[in-house]
């Protein structure tokens, strides 16, 4: 016999199902007013510092098809590379944003500040990136990536690096299409599946 | 409330205890769920820090569904219940001060939403959001009422059992999780294909809430009690030295 490790097992995830909206946008679902003040509305404030981006795109199922329900949250630094509650953080860029699928076309849109380089531990520097979650009907547990820009160097970061198979590696790059707009689509399964992550 | 600059590594997901991607008794994971393998790596700031809400954000009701949507004027139908428990982390430690947010059906199993269009009826008087923060030493509670069993289109005659949708923060983005309550003793929880989709039958009884007789109040309303456990993380002295060089 030994010693007895005495840790928690994380809970297991379950579905957020095809109401998740109801619980954590309320507006979007249609019950607006619901709460005084709706969480993850903007991850920025009048006057953060940076430059002010646009993220558009869809979520698409393995048959092509965008899906019309799903929910992302993004979290990020601000321009500088710093984290909300960070010492020197622009207290305009709270870094968290809940963003939907539109019910009709499919499309997100993600407006923010671009985010600043971020060390990973042991020092090395990792491009700049916004995280993401993702949940949906049919999503048994949520889905992290991470959105990274087409406009900076992303030669030596540390996750893209990992990607074995180089043509994966565009999954992970939004693209632009414009001054301060990108593109980046979620493709969930089939050609050109996005790369999942598990950090 | 506390900031973001005590990092430190996050345990690795154990995913075995999760449901996996694609099953095919829950149609629509099919279409949806990734082939390839997730690209695993050691947590980065990107994944340790994360969003904090302040205890200002949380009106008097947000965490009463019963009297929420009315702001109080009138109650919602049904068994009134207390929903209560712990956030922790795989470390045994409490989460203090973090959101937790629910969602679900009225206590005849239909949701608030333009796309629910079950025949039971909508009560006037229950929205189904509730939302509060863990206290300083992880606590969370929620009075709600009892949601109804729902049929749902996915094999011929497909029920969800009683059970309530709960989001979790933690402290971490990397910690984020969604998952579901079920109530002990609903003989639907065996049947439901969305709670099969957790391969091993002892983590689905996590998520089941055994009545708890202690906490409820006579008269009133009947408690269940709903542990919570998020992603752990590694402090060690020796991995703080190496923080501080
Ligand atoms: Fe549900």
């Amino acid at each position: 016999m030994v010693q007895k490790l005495d840790y928690l097992v994380e809970s297991p995830s379950q579905t957020a199902g095809p109401y998740v909206h109801i619980g954590l946008m309320p507006t979007y679902a249609g019950n607006g007013g619901y709460y005084a003040t709706e969480i993850g509305t903007s991850p920025i404030a009048d006057g953060a510092k940076g430059e002010v981006i646009e993220i558009t795109g869809e979520v698409i199922d393995g048959t092509g098809w965008a899906l019309r329900d799903a929910l992302i949250e993004s979290w990020q630094p601000d321009a500088a590379g710093k984290f909300a509650g960070q010492d020197g953080a622009d207290p305009a860029a709270a870094g968290h944003c809940r963003f939907a699928a539109d019910a009709e076309s499919g499309l997100f849109t993600l407006r923010t500040v671009k985010p600043g380089a971020v060390a990973a531990r042991g020092g090395a520097m990792q491009a700049p990136h916004i995280s993401l979650w993702i949940v949906a009907r049919g999503i048994n547990t949520g889905l992290q990536t991470r959105i990274y820009f087409e406009d900076e160097d992303n030669a030596n970061d540390p996750l893209l690096n990992r990607i074995e198979q180089r043509n994966r590696v565009d999954t992970l790059i939004a693209r632009k299409v414009g001054e301060g707009q990108y593109r980046f689509d979620i493709r969930l399964q089939g050609e050109g599946e996005t790369v999942f992550l598990d950090i | 409330m506390s900031d973001n600059r005590d990092l430190g590594p996050l345990v690795p997901r154990n995913r075995a205890i999760h449901p996996p991607a694609y099953d095919i008794d829950y149609k629509t994971s099919v279409p949806r769920s990734p082939r390839w393998s997730l690209l695993s790596m050691e947590s980065t700031p990107s994944e340790e820090t994360g969003p904090r809400f302040g205890h200002s954000l949380i009106g008097d009701l947000d965490n009463n569904l019963i009297l929420n949507f009315t702001r109080g004027k009138a109650p919602a139908v049904g068994e009134r219940i207390l929903m209560h428990g712990r956030v922790l982390e795989e470390m045994g430690r409490p989460v203090p001060h973090t959101l937790v947010e629910i969602w679900q059906a009225n206590a005849g199993g239909r949701y608030r939403h333009k796309k629910d269009t079950y025949l039971a009826p909508l009560d006037p008087n229950f929205g189904g959001c509730g939302r509060t923060i863990t206290d300083e030493n992880g606590y969370y509670e929620f009075l709600t009422i009892r949601p109804g069993a729902y049929p749902w289109p996915n094999r011929a005659n497909d029920w969800r059992p009683m059970h309530i949708h709960i989001s979790v923060f933690g402290h971490s983005f990397g910690q984020r999780l969604i998952t579901q309550m079920y109530f002990e003793g609903d003989p639907l929880i065996d049947r439901c294909p969305i709670a099969a989709t957790i391969k091993d039958r002892s983590q689905l009884d996590r998520l089941v809430a055994p009545l708890d007789m202690a906490h409820s109040r006579p008269l009133d309303f009947l408690a269940y009690k709903f542990d919570i456990v998020l992603r752990g993380r590694r402090q060690t002295m020796f991995e703080n030295k190496l923080e501080g060089m």
